[in-house]
């Protein structure tokens, strides 16, 4: 009836590799695109995060790093973006350059 | 080349600052929306040029960005005059911008290949520049309807947005 101790122990044992190895949750960060701006400019998540972009405007834009990721989104439509690897992203719009984004991504 | 392409920026730069600057009344709301629908259908005309023409990739593409964002701000356009119930209005300065596009159409479509390619996104820098400083100096403070200034703002950025997309492809081409 009472608890058997090695049971108890690997028990223990094996929650708290759990609890260890189960990453923190991940999140979706959402960006609004309103007339040609990203709101906010600047956002801040981790590896594992997704970003949202809502494209409220009637025309296509993206949000594009350099060299990097490429997210289309076509008008009144969102995409979206699992962030693989930590650093700071300027991003732009590739059809509207003018478009400036920023993005901080932590381990 | 280099030489016609800066007369005729210049030629341009002459027709609409003097057309601006003869008409010293401001331009009414109707015939602000004349004008700056009268620029989106040059530019969608000029890309058209361009898609049937060049054989770039990044030039066509660039071209129907051009085709798919000024018919997109043309038609909010049309849908804003008629709930605002005003008829747009021609104008020296829309006749002016149209008849300068016909002489640049006439002379792209005597070039072909990379020179072609060249004098078009050239061109294209050239018109956005201008339009924008129209837009600024004279359309967006010269509009009485706040839902019209609105829509001349984010044409405005637009505008910006394509002169820089413009200014890549140039890039890309050297
Ligand atoms: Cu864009």
């Amino acid at each position: 009836m009472s608890a058997n101790p090695a049971r108890r122990a690997f028990l223990a044992l094996f929650l708290g590799a759990a609890a260890i190895a189960v990453p923190a949750q991940a999140e979706t960060v959402q960006v609004t695109i309103d007339r040609l701006a990203y709101a906010p400019a600047e956002i801040e998540a981790k590896v594992g995060d997704e970003i949202e972009w809502i494209n409220r405007d009637a025309l296509v834009h993206t949000a594009t790093v350099q060299g990097g990721a490429e997210v289309l989104l076509p008008a009144k439509k969102s995409g979206r973006l699992v962030l693989q690897e930590p650093g700071s992203f300027d991003y732009i719009c590739r059809y509207h350059p003018n478009m400036k984004g920023h993005l901080i991504v932590r381990p | 080349m280099t030489i016609r392409l800066a007369t005729a920026a210049a030629a341009i730069a002459l027709l609409l600052g003097s057309n601006w600057a003869l008409a010293a009344d401001k331009p009414t709301d109707q015939q602000i929306a004349h004008i700056a629908y009268t620029a989106g259908v040059i530019d969608v005309e000029a890309a058209k040029q361009a898609i049937a023409t060049s054989k770039n990739k990044t030039v066509v593409e660039f071209a129907e960005s051009m085709v798919r964002d000024h018919e997109s701000v043309n038609k909010q356009a049309l849908d804003l005059v008629k709930k605002l119930n005003v008829a747009p209005e021609d104008n020296d300065t829309s006749k002016a911008l149209s008849q300068a596009a016909e002489t640049k159409r006439e002379e792209l479509a005597k070039l072909t290949g990379a020179d072609f390619d060249r004098a078009y996104v050239e061109n294209e820098i050239a018109y956005h520049k201008q339009v924008n400083g129209a837009l600024e100096t004279l359309l967006i403070p010269s509009a009485q309807n706040a839902e019209l200034k609105s829509l001349l703002e984010t044409g405005l950025k637009l505008f910006q947005g394509h002169q820089q997309h413009a200014e890549h492809v140039a890039t890309e081409l050297k």
